[in-house]
């Protein structure tokens, strides 16, 4: 089978990809700006193709504990939301890291804190990387920087979500989720009939019974749980770190920046070059894992580092961790649902570099 | 001591059995308060789920409060939900995996405080699942706050003059409420305070599992119980208080009945 060309709404291409990625089933809520997923799922009525179940929840929180209820039973489930949605699925995400079930969430970031705005932010970024719910627990985040990105992520966010038996995230943004691309979508792959030894799908007499839970009363099976999840997200940051660089190799200055950030910085790369300054662009496509590696590497080369994003400076954090001191590390970011501009990011550079 | 041993030997015979456990409970010991309802409740679940030959096709879901650890008890697949939300994680199960038996078990603060909008929609969808309302008026497992379902007047740690319907509201009837939801195919309101309570609601959860076999909608069914600990009593009193002051409140008996019986 080929692959198909389609111009495509970010938010679209979740849910086709969701539909030819072979999910199971989807449970949503309205929210901008990224209802348009479950609108297109609901119009293009999956379960009467591949069986795909579709259905909209009376909230976020409902939905979230739907989609449990899915992983529990070995199925391949996804909810997508906009931040203050995402907000309210934090519990259920925290028993799902903490059941160890498979699934992805989309997160279709719009500026906050509360209601904030329905405007494109970043401001996520803590809450996808660090856990975002209570407990010890981290998510994998794959934060796409465009349309078509947002397609193929839907696929890598199911298989890294079940090599691990871990929630995947794709942290992405109001602008990606709302603008039109042309998109490549994969052929229709078939539902998987593989049940893995885990799932709640009634106990035979063959096996013992499977219990889907995250509680353990006794503190000392608890921490082993809590250190069987530490070796996991280590295997994790070994395995998994994705990035792209862009003019990295005879760069003086780097921008830092994932998502819309990137595309903007991509832009800034080149007209800093039109003014005789060296930049570069390292683009982390996984947010967690986040390449530490790398960035530490690259800060050997550089004078500065800049970290662009459309928050107050979230992902900076993990930059200056990674960096360690090297060289100076600076933010620089719009917010309130406002994408920075690549020649304001280029005057901040320079501001940086002149020491202003 | 030698003399009793043989004593009890010669008691434990196959033909002086009247009484054992039922095949799906597991050895493990129950975590309940001597005279608990719960205890009796699972036993039905259990024998039921057994007598009808479903154990490898159940799902149960089980809730926070005392019955957290439901899933070492019976021997079936469980899924653990958070504090309210099994009703949305039974949707999530049944519709993937429709043909399932797929079951709650909730206490009043799950299922009719902090889990009511995803107890009312459930039902209001006509999700084919079975939800097993156990409702003794009290938060069990926290140490006997007012749970939506105590009594007016009824003291509790956080109502330790009685509850003041005037400030705290009144008790939630949440099956009432389903009762009259589209959703909801058969509803009951059942207790095991006598061994004849016992009887019919077994006869209840019995006729419930089946009919989720026609898909027809939602059933429902409350069993009405004590909490002889927290309501401060002994297992014979709390039995005595719940018929003289929770089944006014909480009369038993259907409350929707199927038009269309199961052959």
């Amino acid at each position: 089978m080929e692959k198909e060309l389609r111009l495509m709404k970010g938010n679209e291409a979740v849910a086709e990809a969701a539909i030819r990625a072979g999910a199971d089933g989807y449970f949503g809520y309205p929210i901008t700006p990224q209802s348009e997923i479950l609108e297109y799922l609901m119009e293009a009525k999956p379960y009467e193709k591949t069986g795909m179940v579709v259905l909209q929840a009376e909230s976020e929180l409902a939905a979230i504990n739907m989609v449990y209820g899915g992983a529990g039973c070995g199925k391949k489930v996804m909810t997508t939301s906009s931040s203050p949605g995402i907000s309210l699925k934090q519990e259920g995400i925290s028993y799902i890291a903490g059941a160890e079930l498979p699934c992805l969430i989309v997160n279709v970031v719009r500026g906050g804190p509360g209601l904030g705005t329905i405007q494109p932010a970043q401001s996520d970024y803590f809450q996808a990387t660090k856990g975002g719910g209570h407990g010890d627990y981290h998510l994998i985040v794959l934060a796409p920087a465009s349309v078509q990105e947002m397609a193929d992520f839907v696929d890598l966010g199911f298989e890294l979500a079940f090599k691990y038996r871990n929630p995947a995230m794709i942290l992405s943004d109001g602008a990606i989720g709302q603008m039109m691309e042309k998109v490549w979508l994969s052929p229709q792959k078939e539902r998987s009939k593989t049940v893995p030894e885990w799932a709640t799908t009634g106990k035979p007499p063959t096996r013992e019974r499977n219990i889907i839970t995250s509680l353990d009363l006794d503190p000392n099976a608890q921490e082993v749980f809590n250190q069987k999840l530490i070796d996991k997200y280590n295997e994790i940051r070994e395995k998994e770190v994705r990035f792209e660089e862009f003019q990295c190799d005879d760069a003086e200055y780097l921008f830092v920046a994932y998502g819309t950030s990137a595309r903007v910085c991509q832009k800034s790369v080149q007209l800093a070059r039109e003014q005789g300054i060296k930049a570069g662009l390292l683009r982390p496509i996984t947010l967690f894992p986040f390449p530490s590696k790398k960035i530490n590497e690259l800060a050997d080369r550089m004078k500065l580092i800049l970290s662009v994003e459309m928050s107050a400076g979230q992902m900076v954090e993990d930059v200056l961790l990674s960096v360690n001191g090297k060289v100076p590390v600076y933010h620089f970011g719009r917010m309130g649902g406002i994408v920075p501009a690549p020649d304001e990011v280029v005057e901040d550079l320079k501001s940086k570099i002149t020491g202003g | 001591m030698a003399r009793q041993a043989t004593g009890i030997k010669e008691i434990i015979k196959p033909e002086n059995l009247v009484y054992q456990k039922t095949k799906l409970m597991t050895d493990n010991v129950l975590s309940y308060c001597p005279g608990c309802g719960h205890g009796t409740a699972h036993r039905i679940i259990a024998e039921i789920i057994d007598e009808e030959g479903l154990q490898s096709e159940t799902i149960g879901i089980c809730p926070v409060g005392c019955s957290v650890l439901l899933y070492n008890f019976m021997d079936i697949d469980w899924q653990e939900a958070a504090h309210g939300r099994a009703p949305a994680v039974a949707t999530g199960i049944k519709r993937l995996m429709p043909d399932k038996f797929v079951f709650t078990y909730q206490g009043d603060g799950d299922l009719a405080a902090i889990g009511t909008a995803e107890t009312i929609h459930s039902c209001n969808r006509g999700e084919n699942i079975l939800i097993v309302f156990i409702n003794n008026g009290i938060y069990g497992m926290t140490g006997g706050q007012m749970a939506p379902t105590t009594l007016p007047g009824m003291k509790s740690s956080t109502s330790p003059y009685g509850r003041d319907v005037a400030i705290m509201g009144n008790p939630l009837k949440m099956t009432d409420i389903v009762a009259t939801l589209q959703g909801t195919y058969y509803v009951t309101r059942q207790s095991v305070h006598t061994p004849a309570n016992v009887k019919k609601t077994k006869k209840a959860i019995r006729k419930a599992v089946q009919y989720q076999k026609l898909n027809k909608g939602t059933c429902f069914v409350e069993i009405v119980s004590n909490c002889p600990s927290n309501w401060k009593m002994t297992p014979v009193q709390s039995n005595k208080w719940l018929e003289e002051n929770m089944l006014p409140y909480y009369p038993l008996g259907d409350m929707k009945i199927p038009e269309d019986q199961p052959a």
